[in-house]
């Protein structure tokens, strides 16, 4: 039985119906190791004077979906432009299925085998069928088989009864349904997204969500540009943080949010409770890191006596309780603290308190409401040595 | 002044010859301009919008200059190059209509080209990307964008037959107001009132006036359809 007292979240964990995202990619399992369906190599893009973007290497493999995160005005977007072959690097080459993205002719040929959808979805003039069937008249596609194939997606993404409506007239989120069967109806090799999931609300969100995890083809290799964790969690195997322009870490999704490489991709990946002190003492394990005049917190990890760490507490393994001390708790840090703020997140809410230190914790909206919880009252925050996620201070890239 | 505006309008009701050959001239050599400019103007200027070159900036900048181009200007180089001794006299088009349909087409062009990278370049950065994205070439991208862009193009478009439709300067000088042949209605307008015949330029003058509103009402019913 859950402990109606005690409350925390895990936004990692998918709802029930969702498809296994986490549990690897859509690779197909026959055995064979094919080339990357997208490879950068020592890439550069410049616009009006600095570069904006400037990746050594990066690549997605066939069924693979990549999350790529970062702050605004960190170049995501020149980048899936760029992946998109949108935008021309000024050094360094992208591959798509082996071929080098070239000029001209090859570049147009290429880019036949993308799918991009946008934020925006800038469906055309026309009806909402003619939207999703003009990537393949646009290839030459006879207009009956092109509407037949725009059907047919129309379908898998639930819109069928919509096909007949001017494109400019339907809803916010029927317009992304919309946009990524256009996207996917070419059935391409790669398919590159730029937060086509954001700005909806959170029904129709988890909705086309689960949809569009099920219309995923088993070979389609996917470009995520994203801000939102749950979805990096729901979809993506892999996970690359971009900040200014520069690749700060990648690796498997769950990896970098539990081990992000320094404070940066912390901050990127949702660590919003970082601190900086020096370990006072270190045994069997355990450091105990002094990040305030009259504050320890006890983290687990193995440092020398006198090291400065930097470290991020996981707001979604914080536990507020409301007893003091709370109960039946093996946290080994616990510290009185105050709700400064209760704000919705994602499914749930982010509650930000004041202990002797700035700390968030990430709960569900159930647990709040049971445990009553409000702004500028008074309760217990804890959370585990193993909660906290610990790297040498002022580190860099990894 | 009231009876001349009453014998005009005899005149308009009865469909006098003189005004019935000046309309269809006038329909003619502007409506083929018209068409002229626009199949010159609409895809300079959509060109224009989506290329980066060097020296766009001064190919943009003598488009927005030629929006403003003087008719008479026009008309006089119009003349020098059609003129019996000049580069083109041996094709004998002075005082022909296609020497009109030529200076107008000169008038116009700009105008629709410049209104119409106007318009394309209102459309969001980003459209122009998707619309690539989808797989269109660069001829499919022109055209897509400037179905996207319909309003203001026909906007461009009704500028450009206004500017030829209401010219006088060039039409007279390279046509050469000939009765039969390139008589269109501002220039006899121009002939009547020097002639001092008022009743004949009103009427000419209110026929004008009728022919443009037709034509942008035409005009307008489509632009206002293709709104949704």
């Amino acid at each position: 039985m859950p402990d109606a007292n005690v409350v925390n979240f895990h936004p990692s964990a998918p709802t029930e119906g969702e498809t296994s995202a986490d549990t690897g990619s859509r690779r197909s399992s026959d055995g064979s190791s094919p080339r990357p369906a997208l490879e950068v190599r020592d890439l550069t893009v410049s616009r009006g004077g600095a570069f904006d973007l400037r990746i050594e290497c990066l690549s997605v493999a066939r069924g693979e979906t990549l999350a790529v995160l970062g702050l605004n005005g960190a170049g995501k977007s020149t980048l899936l432009e760029t992946l998109a072959l949108l935008v021309k690097p000024d050094t360094g080459e992208v591959r798509i299925l082996g071929e080098v993205a070239g000029r001209g002719k090859s570049r147009h040929h290429l880019r036949r085998r993308l799918g991009l959808a946008l934020q925006d979805p800038y469906l055309l003039r026309g009806r909402v069928l003619d939207n999703v069937a003009l990537p393949l008249r646009l290839r030459g596609l006879a207009p009956s088989e092109a509407r037949a194939r725009a059907g047919a997606w129309l379908e898998r993404f639930g819109i069928s009864h919509l096909a007949g409506r001017p494109a400019r007239e339907i809803s916010g989120g029927e317009a992304r349904r919309t946009s990524l069967a256009r996207a996917l109806v070419t059935e391409p090799d790669l398919l590159l997204l730029d937060e086509p999931f954001s700005a909806l609300d959170p029904p129709t969100h988890d909705t086309l969500l689960r949809d569009f995890q099920k219309v995923l083809g088993p070979g389609t290799a996917v470009v995520l540009v994203t801000h939102d964790r749950s979805e990096v969690l729901n979809l993506a195997q892999q996970v690359a943080v971009l900040h200014a322009g520069r690749l700060l870490q990648r690796g498997p999704a769950q990896e970098v949010f539990r081990r992000p490489a320094n404070e940066v991709v912390a901050s990127i990946v949702g660590l919003e409770s970082i601190l900086t002190g020096p370990v006072v003492a270190s045994e069997g394990g355990i450091c105990r890191v002094q990040v305030a005049p009259d504050v320890m917190i006890e983290a687990a990890a193995e440092a020398e006596p006198g090291a400065l760490l930097t470290l991020c507490i996981h707001p979604e393994e914080v536990t507020i309780d409301r007893s003091r001390p709370p109960a039946r708790s093996t946290a080994r840090n616990v510290f009185p603290a105050f709700i400064r703020s209760i704000t919705p997140y994602g499914r749930g809410c982010r509650v930000e308190l004041e202990c002797p230190f700035p700390l968030v914790a990430l709960v569900t909206r159930r647990s709040v409401e049971d445990l009553a919880l409000h702004a500028g009252e008074r309760v217990t925050a804890s959370f585990k040595a193993s909660a906290i996620h610990v790297f040498p201070a002022r580190a860099t890239v990894s | 002044m009231f009876e001349g505006l009453w014998q005009a309008l005899e005149r308009i009701v009865s469909l006098d010859a003189a005004l019935r050959e000046a309309t269809w001239r006038t329909l003619q050599v502007s409506g083929t301009a018209t068409l002229f400019s626009l199949s010159l103007g609409v895809p300079t200027g959509v060109w224009l919008a989506l290329s980066r070159f060097r020296g766009r900036t001064f190919v943009v900048a003598l488009i927005n200059t030629g929006m403003g181009l003087p008719p008479v200007v026009v008309g006089l180089f119009v003349m020098i190059f059609l003129w019996r001794s000049g580069p083109f006299g041996g094709l004998q088009l002075l005082y022909t209509p296609t020497a009109m349909i030529i200076a107008q087409t000169l008038i116009a062009s700009p105008i629709i080209a410049g209104l119409s990278l106007a318009a394309v370049q209102s459309l969001p950065a980003r459209l122009k990307l998707q619309v690539q994205a989808l797989g269109a070439t660069r001829l499919q991208s022109v055209w897509l964008l400037a179905r996207e862009a319909r309003l203001p193009l026909l906007a461009a478009i009704m500028a450009g037959f206004g500017a030829v439709i209401s010219e006088v300067g060039a039409s007279l000088m390279v046509g050469g107001n000939l009765r039969g042949s390139t008589r269109v209605l501002t220039t006899a307008t121009v002939l009547e009132a020097s002639k001092g015949n008022f009743a004949s330029a009103i009427a000419l003058s209110l026929m004008l006036l009728g022919l443009a509103y037709a034509i942008n009402l035409i005009l307008t019913r489509l632009q206002q359809h293709g709104r949704a």
